[in-house]
């Protein structure tokens, strides 16, 4: 988990020699660098996508920016107008509620209700796919939606962009 | 002396719980809290356990410790920080609830949660052999290169030294769904990524964090620093 990772090295001042980065941030550079190419044009039924905004990546961790770039990547592979923000969202967002080792602690009863607000938000955007790039999130955004009788597919990031890949044709 | 009055017992006020989490965290302000409730109304997890941040800073700062360290309202935070994000005083309920994870005995812990540290500083979160990750991870790509002839060249690469990127996999993916590493492999492929695993410390979900223990956090992340290190790399990836 990124934020366990980096205030981990940043708290007991572990020493390094690598740069620290997320899979996230790295998608979106490589996708306006032109060396990852994806094309929407897969998503002919209009799919729509909302994000999770997981607190280890971004409130606690790389804030806002690398929201954006969660936006962007979703966006150029699923298409500009299929995309809906939750409210509220970015570093503001609420936590999904299997975050602090929630999910491992086995308190279920307290965990759903903590997640039901997760549930209405998502709910509300009426996206049919919900992107989870955190598996915390993943995990419990998946349990709330069959608790709760959502209709949305969660999933991770990853998945799409492979639908949308294209790739050189072989030589 | 004999006949001196009793003194009064003002054991519950003296906030001895207040001082060692001041302790731990010098800039803990708790005394600065207005007692608002904008954390309390940002808060999911308000009012779980008949408990709430603001309330959880009132019995600290009135010293009623016994309460505090009773309540499993610890486990009901999640210590997400948004209550420092919205509290105009910076307070950060996440972080004491940190400290509070920290008190409890190991053996009043929930078990499943100290378990997947306890996994983790021997390995991985789910306790795989380390040879069974680079199994599955050798298996599932022969499988790919096999039945998807677009991807006969695909690589996951261990222990590669002097690769440009090492990527760390929750263990949850090699352990009940290892055909979701495959898309990773695919995009790093398709961006012509030069990447590698590790055979050791290779998973990065590091639940450490939240049982509450600084020592076992630290284990982790220095165990994993060092391995990035050994290999030479120049990037850890996060995927999470
Ligand atoms: S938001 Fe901050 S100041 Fe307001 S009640 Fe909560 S902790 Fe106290
Ligand atoms: S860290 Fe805990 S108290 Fe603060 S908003 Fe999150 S769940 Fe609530």
């Amino acid at each position: 988990m990124f934020y366990a990772t980096l205030e981990g090295l940043r708290r007991f001042r572990i020493p390094h020699k690598f740069e620290l980065v997320s899979i996230i941030t790295l998608y979106a550079r490589w996708i306006r660098e032109g060396r990852l190419r994806v094309d929407p044009s897969w998503n002919t039924e209009g799919l729509r996508f909302t994000v999770q905004d997981p607190c280890k990546l971004v409130r606690q961790g790389l804030g806002d920016e690398v929201a954006e770039d969660l936006r962007f990547v979703v966006r150029a592979v699923a298409g500009e107008a299929n995309f809906v923000e939750p409210w509220p969202n970015r570093s503001n967002n609420y936590c999904c509620g299997g975050g602090g080792g929630a999910l491992q602690a086995g308190f279920v009863e307290n965990r759903r209700r903590y997640g039901r607000l997760k549930f209405e938000q998502l709910a509300a955007t009426g996206a049919d796919v919900v992107i989870t790039p955190c598996h915390n999130c993943h995990s419990q955004i998946l349990d709330l939606c069959a608790h709760y009788g959502g209709s949305w597919q969660t999933t991770h990031l990853w998945n799409w962009i492979v639908r949308a890949l294209v790739r050189e044709a072989a030589a | 002396m004999a006949d001196a009055p009793k003194p009064l017992d003002l054991d519950r006020l003296r906030t001895r719980l207040k001082e060692r989490i001041l302790g731990a965290l010098p800039d803990g302000r708790l005394d600065y809290c207005l007692t608002c409730g904008l954390c309390v109304s940002g808060c999911p997890a308000s009012g779980l356990e008949g408990m709430d941040p603001r309330r959880l800073l009132r019995l600290l700062v009135f010293g009623q410790d016994d309460d505090v360290l009773a309540t499993d309202w610890i486990y009901a935070c999640t210590m997400c920080q948004r209550c420092k994000y919205a509290c105009p005083m910076g307070i950060d309920v996440g972080r004491i609830v940190y400290e509070l994870r920290g008190m409890r005995p190991r053996d009043r812990r929930p078990r499943n949660l100290q378990r997947s540290c306890d996994l983790q500083k021997a390995s991985n979160s789910t306790g795989i052999p380390d040879e069974d990750f680079v199994w599955v991870v050798g298996d599932v790509l022969e499988e790919v290169r096999r039945n998807e002839p677009e991807w006969a060249d695909l690589q996951a690469p261990i222990d590669k030294h002097g690769a440009e990127y090492f990527l760390n996999q929750n263990a949850k993916e090699p352990t009940v769904e290892p055909e979701e590493m495959v898309h990773l492999w695919k995009i790093l492929h398709a961006a012509g990524v030069d990447w590698t695993y590790a055979s050791r410390w290779w998973d990065g979900a590091n639940y450490c964090l939240f049982p509450g223990d600084p020592a076992d956090w630290e284990l982790t992340v220095r165990r994993q620093a060092e391995m990035v290190d050994s290999l030479g790399v120049r990037y850890y990836i996060n995927t999470e």
